[in-house]
């Protein structure tokens, strides 16, 4: 049922009806296959993907991506930090990196100010961050796989047979 | 001026493919879904491009010999071979052309003397009429019909049969229908064939992708039907290559080599960046096949439970990327139901009688379309049915 979860990933809105006709199952099979995914934690959500900049007075206007270099304890490495970044609701997204710094750290919120107040007060004052680097997001052109704020049609062919 | 005086009788006569109608009218309108673009709508894939890429940084813009790269045709035998364990010459039976539409030309032209009869199954793409015409020939269409699920009979060939037939096409998997014609329907037909002294032009390009647990059946493959067959097949469909344009066509050797004779002065050779790319495809593509069929096949379920419950009834094609089904309960002609629903839902789908006359009463939806295009237009569909 691989490619149940294809599908998920592509539209997770499709009914079980849909998803049973083009996985050439029942229904009843396909809500088992996906209440397993779900037990195992392999599905962990869904979620609809937003184009925020579009949204009048919406709070999540402002992304910006975080880069920082911290101290790994010895004994849990960089999990400790990872999981006290994560805790804040501010924080989107957060991955251990290789490369020039440790962890990438992705936050969102209504105005830069408030990031910046959020990495100078509250991220930047953890014990064992030693520096921060902010990269706010000017733009996004593409997000989950998905094309936002563009022309360009997602079909691009005009002249088949 | 008056050009017309000027113009060769037939194609001063001969139509504009009805293909295209309506994509010319989808395309000055907005927001219009389209399910009418017979042609795969992934990319070639990402190997099989960078091969062109190279050849083009390495600077190997040259013509190659007129039958083509000898490495794509001895690659093109050994593809054959594995797929349908019929085995060619490389040197010989092979000619590399401009798509397959190229082959089908030169395979008629180098056929036909003037009055032979061609013998067309219809529904069918749109070539096989005007390049007989074209070739002085004279096309015999034989109807097939939803009851044979759209596949050739024995029977309504037998009935078509003069002594001036010459030529079969055979074209399955089917464009327009998705029909596909199983071994025990293409050994029926060997009957015929064998008993007539007739020839086939077996267009196959649609060959590989065929859904459910048997695969494709070449012509060739029957017994005694190599030496009648010229088999048509090509990169585009299977290999999602349409504007490389590059097919092939391969058969007996005095056949190839009228066939080769006519492209060397037509064509010299088909495009160098396309045959290089082809190679790659060949040697390394069966994995990419799979992927886009399970793809299709995953869209073509889909849309064929939607249209049997919204009421477009149709038969399960069980190849190509296209479905028939019958739009006959809504009391419309196919042009008349392909405009309105193009006016008043703005999806486009080609009507049926673009592929025969026999096709009227039925409408083309090409699947060759991402899920969330194909899902909108259905929607939109089913308004549209349920307003009429």
């Amino acid at each position: 049922m691989k490619k149940l979860l294809h599908l998920l990933h592509e539209d997770a809105r499709l009914t079980n009806a849909q998803l049973a006709v083009m996985l050439n199952t029942s229904e009843e099979a396909v809500a088992n296959a996906i209440a397993e995914y779900e037990e195992a934690g392999i599905i962990r959500g869904y979620k609809a993907i937003v184009n925020w900049e579009k949204v009048d007075s919406s709070p999540n206007k402002v992304t910006a991506l975080i880069e920082l270099k911290v101290t790994p304890k010895r004994e849990t490495g960089f999990d400790t930090i990872a999981h006290r970044i994560m805790e804040f609701e501010e924080v989107e997204s957060v991955y251990l990196m290789s490369g020039g710094f440790d962890l990438a750290v992705m936050v969102h919120g209504s105005s830069m100010q408030e990031i910046a107040m959020f990495v100078a007060k509250r991220l930047s004052t953890l014990e064992t961050v030693l520096s921060t680097s902010t990269h706010f997001v000017l733009s996004r052109y593409k997000e989950g796989d998905v094309v936002l704020n563009s022309e360009i049609p997602d079909d691009r062919r005009e002249y088949g047979e | 001026m008056d050009y017309s005086q000027f113009l060769n009788h037939e194609i001063a006569r001969i139509p504009y493919s009805g293909i295209r109608r309506f994509f010319d009218i989808a395309s000055e309108m907005k927001e219009v879904i389209s399910l009418s673009i017979g042609e795969p709508d992934f990319s070639t894939p990402w190997h099989v491009r960078q091969e062109g890429i190279r050849t083009l940084e390495q600077g190997k813009t040259w013509y190659s010999p007129n039958r083509g790269f000898t490495e794509l045709r001895e690659e093109i035998c050994k593809w054959i071979e594995r797929k349908y364990g019929v085995s060619y010459h490389p040197e010989t039976d092979v000619v590399v052309t401009v798509g397959g539409s190229e082959a089908i030309d030169l395979c008629i032209r180098c056929l036909i003397n003037p009055g032979d009869e061609v013998l067309i199954p219809e529904p069918s793409f749109v070539c096989y009429v005007p390049m007989t015409e074209m070739a002085k020939g004279t096309p015999v269409v034989i109807e097939t019909k939803a009851e044979d699920q759209f596949r050739l009979t024995a029977q309504a060939l037998r009935e078509k049969i003069t002594p001036k037939s010459k030529l079969l096409i055979l074209p399955f998997p089917n464009n327009p229908t998705g029909a596909v014609m199983r071994r025990e329907h293409l050994e029926e037909i060997a009957e015929v064939v064998r008993e007539h002294n007739l020839l086939v032009l077996s267009d196959e390009i649609y060959g590989e992708l065929t859904y459910g647990d048997r695969s494709h059946v070449c012509f060739a493959e029957i017994d005694g039907m190599k030496e009648r067959t010229i088999l048509i097949n090509g990169f585009s469909k299977t290999y999602a290559m349409t504007g490389w344009r590059l097919g092939y066509a391969a058969g007996p050797t005095e056949i190839l080599d009228a066939m080769t004779k006519l492209h060397q002065y037509a064509i010299m050779s088909s495009p160098t960046m396309a045959q290089y790319a082809a190679i790659e495809a060949l040697r390394n593509g069966d994995q990419d096949i799979e992927s886009m069929r399970e793809q299709y096949d995953m869209r073509r379920r889909l849309i064929v439970d939607t249209f049997n419950s919204i009421g477009m009834p149709c038969f399960e094609p069980e190849g190509a990327f296209y479905v028939f089904p019958s739009i006959q309960k809504t009391g419309l002609t196919s042009e008349e139901f392909c405009e309105k629903l193009l006016y008043s839902e703005h999806v486009a789908v080609v009507p049926g009688n673009a592929f025969g006359a026999c096709g009227e009463g039925f409408v083309r939806v090409s699947y060759s379309y991402s899920l969330k295009h194909i899902n909108e237009a259905l929607k939109r569909m089913e308004r549209f049915l349920k307003s009429l």
